[in-house]
């Protein structure tokens, strides 16, 4: 008889796996073995609706508790895998879990600063359900608030301090802001906007130290000596994939957990999706950190397991909030070699579209839905926009498709 | 608590007992109804939270925003007279008994 499988990891990757896998008419158990306290949920509005007090945790709940009840699937919180081998498992707490399938869905841990003074009172971060509730608190009585990282997770924050009426600067060690996801047209325009919103915004600029006294932080010390005086630092910096179990397996991990197109590890019984993983890209492996992402490999995962035809590849998509500013990307412009504007920047509504060798690869949207779904659905279909024709924004995209070369 | 009744693509009904201020589409979420995908959880980039409103609860839901209209016309695969994405609708007193049909496909 089977012992079913275990999922390490509750969160967006692994309720889909488990999900999934009940769709596929998978009968045998499934454990959805997770560290927080709280059935999976959604992080991102953990730095903008549940942040701002326009959702509550119950908002957050990916699914109901009946949800994986009806469903046999057996979710375990508060418990965290401390030793794993392929065909067992044994927990913090001392529970032992048997399986002859296994899913890791731990994805990652956020990034903190190797500086002095990081560990600081009033030193933020944001990953869980219990920083954004922290950072909620504070918010209010901040007046001074240093974002260290000008990535999505940053600037959504920033975006959201300043509407409690704190001063906000930013912080970023590179030479642009979201430096690692969109085009330098798009970082321009967000660095603009965000000035323009009364955010000052310091690019280049590295910390050093983060000052405090008497535990308390008062300021983030940059490398030019520069202290920016601050009551609540938030440190966005990235994350870190969670790869300790994987390693413990044998795993080939290199920055994450590597998979194939099945989502299948160096071991072909063992799957993974999420944060955690790399995967092959178009232009080398790639980690992906979205919902889009976790929720698609989650799916294929599922199909690996229970022995289905892999689910059609989805054209991967991100969307942030920045304050009224709404982001959205679809596909993947690592690689691309050329990059065409759509409307102007100036009007808080435009498009940026990605090319490698003529074709399209992705685009950046803000404020333009229909852009966005209109690259979407060319990538979906092989379709492309001529990149001497994507500019007229007078024409609406969609009327620009042609089949692709 | 309003209900809110979900049509199933398969011909049966659910009513659910719905918190005021949720989203109709976390209201489906929440209750297993496996036709409300969502995957964006809400934020107007993915249209897999497609229901059809019935006709006698049109007016009180009213019409869909912009984005939501734009969303649709492009990533919609059946949209009719009732179409709304159901993370904009948010239930409050006044839509207790709304009845909306999940379509056989999202989005
Ligand atoms: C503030 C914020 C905003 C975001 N905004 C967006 C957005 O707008 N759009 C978007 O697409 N994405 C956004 N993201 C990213 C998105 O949330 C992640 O890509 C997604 O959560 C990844 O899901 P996952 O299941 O792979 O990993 P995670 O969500 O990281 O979950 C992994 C889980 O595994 C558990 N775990 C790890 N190790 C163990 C163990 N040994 N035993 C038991 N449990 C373990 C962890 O506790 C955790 O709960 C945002 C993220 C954050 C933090
Ligand atoms: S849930 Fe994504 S658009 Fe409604």
């Amino acid at each position: 008889m089977s012992t079913g499988t275990l999922i390490v990891g509750a969160s967006q990757a692994g309720a889909q796996l488990a999900a999934s896998l009940r769709e596929a008419g998978d009968t045998a158990p499934i454990a959805l073995v997770g560290h927080e306290a709280h059935l999976p949920y959604q992080r991102p509005p953990l730095s903008k609706g549940y942040l701002l007090g326009k959702t509550d945790a119950t908002g957050l709940a990916l699914r109901s508790a009946a949800y994986y009840a009806e469903r046999g699937i057996e979710v375990l919180t508060g418990e965290r895998v401390v030793e794993l081998a392929v065909d067992r498992a044994a927990t913090a707490r001392g529970r032992t879990l048997v399986f002859d399938r296994l899913a890791l869905t731990v994805g990652a841990r956020v990034r903190r600063l190797a500086v002095p003074g990081a560990e600081l009172h009033g030193v933020h971060h944001l990953r869980v359900v219990a920083d954004s509730d922290r950072l909620r608190a504070a918010l209010p009585f901040a007046r001074r608030v240093v974002v260290v990282g000008g990535g999505f997770v940053g600037l959504e924050a920033a975006a959201a301090a300043g509407t409690f009426g704190a001063e906000v600067t930013v912080v970023e060690a590179a030479d642009r802001l979201l430096g690692r996801a969109v085009s330098p047209l798009t970082s321009e325009f967000y660095l603009r906007a965000h000035r323009r919103r009364g955010v000052r915004v310091l690019l280049g600029s590295a910390v050093t130290a983060i000052a405090g006294t008497g535990g308390e932080v008062s300021g983030v010390v940059l490398a030019d000596g520069t202290e920016l005086p601050a009551d609540l630092v938030l440190v966005g910096v990235g994350v870190v994939p969670r790869t300790e179990l994987a390693e413990q397996l044998g795993l080939l991990c290199s920055g994450g957990i590597v998979v194939d197109p099945d989502a299948r590890t160096s071991i072909p019984t063992v799957v993974a999706a999420g944060d955690c993983t790399v995967q092959p890209g178009p232009a080398g492996p790639i980690r992906i950190e979205s919902v889009q992402n976790a929720v698609s490999q989650g799916k294929i995962a599922a199909a690996t397991l229970a022995g289905c035809p892999r689910p059609a590849v989805e054209v991967p998509w991100f969307w942030s909030d920045q304050g009224d500013l709404k982001l959205q990307i679809a596909g993947i412009s690592a690689g691309h070699d050329q990059t065409v504007l759509r409307g102007d920047p100036e009007s808080e509504r435009f498009a940026v579209l990605y090319y490698r060798a003529g074709a399209l690869v992705a685009v950046d949207a803000v404020n333009s839905p229909a852009d966005y779904l209109v690259g979407r659905k060319a990538l979906a279909q092989g379709l492309t926009v001529p990149a001497d024709q994507a500019g007229a924004a007078d024409r609406p995209l969609k009327e620009l498709l042609v089949a692709a070369p | 608590m309003p209900k809110v009744v979900f049509m199933l693509s398969n011909g049966t009904e659910t009513g659910v007992d719905a918190r005021i201020g949720d989203s109709v589409m976390t209201t489906a979420t929440q209750h297993g109804l496996d036709g409300v995908v969502a995957e964006c959880g809400g934020n107007l980039s993915c249209a897999t939270c497609h229901v059809w409103v019935r006709d006698d609860f049109l007016d009180a839901v009213g019409p869909p925003g912009e984005m939501e209209d734009d969303m649709m016309d492009l990533a919609t695969s059946d949209r009719r007279d009732g179409s709304r994405l159901s993370c904009q609708i948010t239930v409050s007193e006044d839509l207790d008994g709304l009845t909306v049909e999940i379509p056989p496909e999202q989005p």
